[in-house]
C-alpha cells in the first residue's frame, strides 16, 4: 500500500474528507455567529446553545407531532427563528448602546438557562434521532465508506454558506444591512426600519444554528450539552476567519476542519488543541483575522 | 385570594409538620448525603434517582429508633468542588455518610476528606480501581463496579467469543487510560491481540469518524470503547453511520441502560455491555423496581442507582447494629462493621464486602435486544454470562491496598 509519513493513503485521504465533513458545520454554524456579529456587534454565547434547541425541537417534531426530518429541517429553524425575534425584542436590543461586555455575559447566561431547562426535562443522556430513510446507507470510496447523510450535510452546507455569502454581498437587502452596520441613522433616514432589520439579521443568524442541529441530530447524540462542546471550536473559527467576516468564516470552518482532522491521525491528543495554535499564530500575525479589516 | 389560600395551606402544613418536628427532635439523627453530578454528562447515570434510591433504602429500612435525613449536593464533575462540599458537609452540616460520588477524579478526592474526618464514603458511581487499590482506605467502600470488573466481564466474552484483535478508543484521562489498559490485558490474556490505539482529547470531542476510520483500517475485529456517557453514544452511533458494525464487533466498556435508552434499540441492538445491577433480572430486583416505580414512574434505575440504595440499606443496618452515638463517632468503626456483615437486599441479592473495601456482587453480561425483542418499555437486555462476585474483581493481593495484610 501507499504510503505518506508511514500511513496509508487511503487513510489520509479519508481523514481529508472527515475533515471537510466536521469542516461543513463550522462553516454553518460560524456564518451565524458571524452575521450576528458583524451587524449587531453581539457576542452571541447563546450560540451553541440554540445550535443544541434546534436538535431538540427536531426531535419533538418527530415524537409529539410525528413530523419528520424533512419537515424539522424547514420548521426548526423557524420556530427557533421566532424565538430569536421575542429574545431580541425583550433582552438583547437593550445591549447596542453598552459594552461588549454586558452582551457576552447575557448570551452566556441565555445559553446556561437554555441547557439548564433541556437538562431538567430531557436528561443528560440524550434522546435517539435516526437518519432519515431517504438518506441511510453509503457508498464505498475505495479508501473509505462515506456515508450518504454526511455527503448530504456537506452538501446542503456548502449550499447555505453560498447563499448566505450571496444575500448579504449581491443584493439589495444585503446592501442595506452593510449599509446599516456603518451608519444605522443615515440608512434609517433613507426611510430603512433599522431595528426590524437588526431583530431579523439575530433571527436568521439564530435559525442557521437551529438549521445545523436539526442536520446534526442523526449523527450526535441530542443531548443538552451537545452545544457547549461546539462553539468554543466555532468561535475560534469566527475569530480566524476576521469578527464579522462572511467569507472568513466559511473558508477558516472547511480549512480547519481539515486541520483538526488531520491532527486526528498524527496526533490525535492535540486534535480539541490544534485549532487555537493556529488561532494564536494567525492573531499575532495578522490581529483582525486572516479575513477581517484592520479596525 | 390565591394568596390568602396559600397562606392558610401553609400554616395548615405547618401545624401537621411542627409537632412531627418536635417528636423526632427527641431521637438521634444520621444524616446520609448523595454527591454526584446533577448538572453534566453524569446526571442520568446518577443523579436525581441516585437520591430517590438512597431514600427509597431509608424507607424500606423503616424505623429502627433513629431519624434518616436524606440530602444531596452537584459535585459538577469537578475534584476540588467535590472535595469541598464534602468538607463543609462533615463538618457544619453533621452528614455522616458520602455516596454515589460518580466521575474518578472526585471519587478520590471526597474518599481522602472522608478518611480525614473518620466518616464514611460509599461510592458507586466511580469506575478507577484505585479506590480498592493504592488509595484505598478504612472509610471508604467501593459498592458497584470498577474498571477491571468491566474489562473482565465484558472484554473476557468477546475474546471467548472470536473477538481475538483489538482497537481501543480511548477518553485520554485516568478513567478511559485505566479502562483500555486492563482491556488490553485481558485480551492478551486470553490470547487476543491489541492492533492499536487511539487517544482523544476528553471532553472536547464531537465527531469521532477519524478515530473510527482508523479502527477499520487497524483490521482489527472488535473496536474497544473505553469511554463513558454521551462519548460512547456518539461513538455507537457514527459507527453504525460508517459502516463499522457490519466489520467489526463493539465492545462499549462502560455502558449503561440510561445510555442505551438514549441510543434507541434500533442502533443498540447486539452490544454487549456489563452490569451489576439490572431491573428485570430476577423477582427481587422486579420488586425493587416496582417500589422505586412509584417515586420515579418514566425511568429505571442502572447499576449506579441501585448501588446507592444497596450501599445505603447496608450502611443503616450496620448503624442499628453498632447504635447511632457509637457510627457517628468513628466511621472506620461503621465501614469495618459493613465488612464483617453479608450484605442482603432486592437490588443486588446477597453479597459481601471485601477487607479492601470492593463491594463483592456477581457481574452480568448482557447483550441489547432489538426492537423486536423488546416487549415493554425498558425492556432491553438479555443475560448471556455471569461472572460470580470472587472472580469478577481483581484478586485481593495485586491490588497493592496497604489495609491487605497478607
Amino acid at each position: 500500500m501507499f504510503m505518506i509519513f508511514g500511513y496509508p493513503v487511503a487513510l489520509l485521504f479519508g481523514q481529508l474528507l472527515l475533515g471537510l465533513i466536521n469542516g461543513a458545520f463550522y462553516a454553518l454554524l460560524s456564518l451565524g455567529l458571524a452575521i450576528i456579529f458583524g451587524m449587531l456587534n453581539i457576542i452571541n454565547f447563546a450560540h451553541g446553545a440554540l445550535f443544541m434547541v434546534g436538535a431538540f425541537v427536531a426531535w419533538m417534531l418527530q415524537n409529539y407531532l410525528g413530523l419528520d426530518y424533512w419537515w424539522a429541517l424547514i420548521l426548526s429553524p423557524l420556530i427557533v427563528g421566532a424565538f430569536a425575534v421575542v429574545l431580541e425584542k425583550t433582552v438583547i436590543c437593550r445591549l447596542y448602546r453598552i459594552d461588549h461586555l454586558y452582551g457576552l455575559l447575557l448570551t452566556f447566561g441565555l445559553a446556561l438557562i437554555l441547557e439548564g431547562l433541556f437538562r431538567n426535562e430531557y436528561g443528560s443522556s440524550g434522546l435517539p434521532y435516526r437518519i432519515p430513510q431517504a438518506l441511510s446507507g453509503g457508498a464505498n470510496l475505495g479508501f473509505m465508506f462515506m456515508p450518504l447523510y454526511r455527503g448530504w450535510v456537506v452538501l446542503v452546507a456548502v449550499v447555505t454558506c453560498l447563499a448566505v455569502w450571496l444575500v448579504i454581498e449581491k443584493t439589495s437587502i444585503g446592501a442595506k444591512l452593510r449599509a446599516a452596520t456603518e451608519n444605522p441613522g443615515l440608512v434609517q433616514a433613507f426611510g430603512v426600519n433599522v431595528p426590524r432589520m437588526i431583530t431579523l439579521t439575530y433571527a436568521a443568524g439564530v435559525a442557521l444554528a437551529a438549521f445545523a442541529g436539526v442536520l446534526a441530530a442523526p449523527i450526535y447524540s441530542v443531548n443538552p450539552n451537545m452545544g457547549s462542546n461546539l462553539i468554543i471550536v466555532v468561535f475560534a473559527v469566527v475569530v480566524i476567519g476576521g469578527m464579522g467576516s462572511i467569507l472568513g468564516s466559511i473558508v477558516t470552518g472547511f480549512g480547519l476542519g481539515v486541520a483538526e482532522g488531520l491532527t486526528k491521525v498524527f496526533y490525535p491528543q492535540a486534535s480539541a488543541t490544534v485549532i487555537f495554535v493556529v488561532m494564536v499564530i494567525v492573531l499575532l500575525a495578522r490581529p483582525a483575522g486572516l479575513f477581517g479589516k484592520a479596525a | 385570594m390565591i394568596a390568602r389560600r396559600s397562606l392558610l395551606a401553609g400554616s395548615a402544613a405547618a401545624a401537621v409538620i411542627a409537632p412531627r418536628v418536635r417528636a423526632q427532635g427527641a431521637k438521634p439523627r444520621i444524616k446520609l448525603g448523595v454527591l454526584n453530578d446533577m448538572s453534566g454528562p453524569y446526571r442520568d447515570t446518577g443523579g436525581p434517582l441516585s437520591i430517590t434510591c438512597v431514600q427509597q433504602a431509608v424507607q424500606d429500612f423503616g424505623d429502627h429508633g433513629f431519624a434518616v435525613d436524606v440530602i444531596n449536593a452537584d459535585h459538577g464533575n469537578k475534584p476540588d468542588q467535590g472535595a469541598s462540599i464534602a468538607r463543609r458537609w462533615y463538618d457544619e452540616d453533621g452528614v455522616d455518610v458520602i455516596l454515589d460520588v460518580p466521575t474518578s477524579s472526585v471519587a478520590l478526592a471526597v474518599s481522602t476528606v472522608t478518611k480525614e474526618k473518620n466518616k464514611v464514603n460509599l461510592n458507586s458511581g466511580a469506575g478507577t480501581v484505585d479506590l480498592t487499590g493504592s488509595q484505598c482506605n478504612p472509610n471508604t467502600i467501593q459498592w458497584t463496579y470498577d474498571v477491571y470488573m468491566l474489562a473482565k466481564s465484558t472484554g473476557g466474552a468477546m475474546v471467548k467469543s472470536g473477538g481475538d484483535s483489538w482497537f481501543f478508543v480511548t477518553a485520554d484521562y485516568v478513567f478511559g487510560q485505566q479502562l483500555a489498559s486492563e482491556g488490553a490485558k485481558f485480551v492478551k490474556a486470553a490470547g487476543g491481540k491489541v492492533l492499536g490505539e487511539t487517544r482523544y482529547p476528553f471532553p472536547a470531542t464531537n465527531d469521532f469518524s477519524s478515530f473510527l476510520l482508523q479502527a477499520q483500517t487497524s483490521g482489527a475485529k472488535v473496536l474497544g470503547l473505553a469511554n463513558a456517557g454521551a462519548d460512547t453514544i456518539n461513538c455507537i452511533k457514527q459507527a453504525a453511520e460508517f459502516g463499522l458494525t457490519q466489520r467489526m464487533k463493539l465492545a462499549a466498556l462502560l455502558m449503561f441502560i440510561s445510555d442505551v435508552n438514549g441510543l434507541g434499540l434500533q442502533t443498540a441492538q447486539g452490544l454487549t455491555l456489563t452490569e451489576s445491577f439490572y431491573w428485570d433480572l430476577n423477582d427481587r430486583t422486579r420488586a425493587f423496581s416496582a417500589r422505586l416505580k412509584q417515586k420515579a414512574p418514566d425511568v429505571r434505575a442502572d447499576m449506579d442507582q441501585a448501588g446507592c440504595y444497596s450501599a445505603a440499606l447496608h450502611y443503616l443496618k450496620a448503624v442499628a447494629d453498632m447504635g447511632v452515638a457509637n457510627a457517628k463517632a468513628n466511621g472506620a468503626a461503621v465501614v469495618a462493621r459493613m465488612k464483617a456483615m453479608p450484605t442482603d437486599d432486592d437490588a443486588f441479592g446477597k453479597g459481601s464486602v471485601r477487607e479492601d473495601g470492593r463491594g463483592m456482587f456477581p457481574a452480568y453480561l448482557f447483550e441489547v435486544k432489538s426492537p423486536a425483542e423488546s416487549q415493554a418499555p425498558w425492556d432491553y437486555y438479555k443475560l448471556i454470562a455471569t461472572t460470580p462476585a470472587g472472580e469478577a474483581y481483581r484478586p485481593l493481593a495485586e491490588g497493592g491496598c496497604p489495609l491487605v495484610h497478607t
